[in-house]
């Protein structure tokens, strides 16, 4: 495992900082994924693509293998081992491969990524990720032509994760994509943020991140990835198929039994801050909204 | 001192709003503070109105009448956080912007029915004083019944918003079960008199 001095993990005001450098002698579009969250609103937008704090994005999650309360990730985490660590690409593929986290870190570089996480629940955030896409790892795989889909598979072990020491959900948990929408370029396999290692409460060491879908898409800690040729069947649409549906694309348009879609409060805004429109696809319609053209989002929630 | 007790179960009861005025002093309300403030009255809530139906059950296990007293005050506090926890969803969440709440509270069956327990509240908090019961004589017992409803609206409501039942949601559904059994099994031995 790699470590790091504390002298060479930058300080996030500092990496805020140079940031807003890059931005401002005009190299950030090309440096950097900026140009990766739409500006719908120039005044608007800088409010609401404003990066969430590092300690906010690393002690408010929803990983319930940990707990199912938003600081649980954080408090029972830290002593969770992620070395060694396998992945396996198989099913419906020529020849089924595994590789470890050093062989993926070593055939693919992490770039950083900005996007908006926005969760279910009716809450959201703007994480610098470092990852690259999900397609370049795949195509290390030839699928057959009986693939349609892609699952995934987080990590089963309830000696080290003790929320799976109960039926919350269905263990291991379990998601999947079109092959489509894994293919995308927008989607991307997570490695890190704000520039340091993945922190295990945000899905050590490897996850995937889909910005244009509810946060509960993009799996953690995953060790299985499965070509298939039906419509796998998510933790969620397993515990309750009425709310979670197999897309789970962020649509303001389709309620939720029980939170608000039109709307989302930004995380780390403070007690006054008022909600925000939530926006198809999350804003990434430009980018991902041909992936669904001629299909009924309603029906296809 | 049990001259005292109503007093200090009275200052006991505002525990919730010590609670929360520290977080708000010391910054500690966390990444989604409106969120933190409605949880957090709506769970205080839920406490009361359990605690409120523990007096009866525990007058006959400990066959003193001392529990009846803090009662009534119990309940009122289960009005007064109930409607804080309303208030500041409409308020503070909603900004007072009712055609969201409005659609809320029809199409969503969590706020429909939480909604319905607080409806449900205001005629046992109107009806509370020493001069109603009087008043209102044997309607008076009946009315108050509409707590046993209201405990379950709002075990459901709790139920209903949570992602899964585990594990605080299951916890106040069995404390709950398990004062309602204790009605059933003292109207029973009461018949049987």
């Amino acid at each position: 495992m790699i470590k790091f001095k504390n002298s060479e993990i930058t300080p996030e005001n500092i990496y805020k900082k140079r940031r807003s450098f890059i931005k401002s002698i005009g190299l950030g579009a090309s440096s950097i994924a900026m140009s990766a969250i739409p500006h719908v609103n120039k005044s608007l937008a800088s409010e609401r693509d404003k990066l969430t704090s590092y300690k906010d994005i690393t002690t408010y999650n929803n990983y319930y293998e940990f707990g199912t309360s938003k600081s649980d990730p954080y408090r029972n985490s830290q002593i969770f081992k992620t070395t060694p660590w396998d992945i396996d690409i198989e099913g419906e593929v020529e020849k089924p491969i595994k590789l470890s986290m050093e062989e993926i870190s070593e055939m693919f570089i992490s770039e950083e990524r900005i996007y908006r996480l926005r969760c279910v629940e009716g809450w959201s955030m703007v994480i610098p990720w470092m990852g690259f896409s999900l397609s370049k790892l795949l195509s290390k795989v030839n699928p057959t032509s009986k693939a349609k889909f892609v699952e995934f598979e987080s990590v089963y072990d309830p000696a080290q994760m003790k929320g799976q020491k109960y039926p919350v959900l269905n263990w291991p948990y379990n998601e999947g994509l079109r092959i489509d929408e894994a293919m995308h370029p927008l989607t991307t396999v997570v490695t890190g943020l704000y520039g340091k290692k993945l922190p295990n409460q945000n899905g050590a060491p490897l996850r995937i991140f889909i910005p244009w879908k509810y946060g509960f898409k993009s799996a953690k800690a995953i060790v299985k990835i499965k070509f298939v040729e039906n419509m796998p069947t998510s933790s969620w649409m397993w515990a309750s198929p009425r709310e979670y549906g197999f897309y789970s694309n962020v649509n303001p348009n389709v309620n939720h039994p029980r939170w608000s879609q039109a709307t989302e409060r930004i995380i780390g805004e403070g007690v006054w801050a008022p909600r925000v429109k939530t926006l198809m696809f999350n804003g990434y319609g430009d980018q991902v909204a041909s992936l669904y053209s001629g299909m009924d989002l309603k029906k296809n929630f | 001192m049990r001259r005292y007790s109503k007093t200090l179960v009275f200052f006991l009861s505002l525990w919730p709003i010590y609670v929360i005025s520290y977080q708000i002093i010391s910054n500690q309300l966390g990444p989604e503070p409106v969120d933190r403030i409605i949880n957090h009255f709506g769970e205080w809530t839920l406490i009361f109105i359990l605690l409120t139906l523990s007096m009866t059950p525990l007058k006959k296990i400990t066959k003193s009448v001392e529990w009846i007293k803090f009662r009534r005050m119990l309940g009122l506090f289960t009005f007064f956080y109930a409607s804080i926890h309303m208030l500041s969803y409409v308020g503070l969440d909603y900004r007072f912007d009712f055609e969201p709440l409005i659609n809320d509270v029809l199409k969503k069956k969590f706020i429909f029915i939480g909604f319905s327990a607080w409806l449900l509240l205001i005629p046992l908090a109107v009806t509370s004083s020493e001069k109603m019961v009087i008043l209102l004589k044997k309607n008076w017992k009946k009315i108050h019944r509409l707590i046993y409803i209201i405990g379950i609206f709002g075990v459901l409501h709790y139920i209903w918003l949570s992602k899964t039942i585990f594990f605080k949601p299951l916890i106040f559904l069995i404390i709950l079960l398990i004062l309602l059994l204790f009605r059933i099994k003292i109207t029973r031995s009461a018949s049987k008199i």
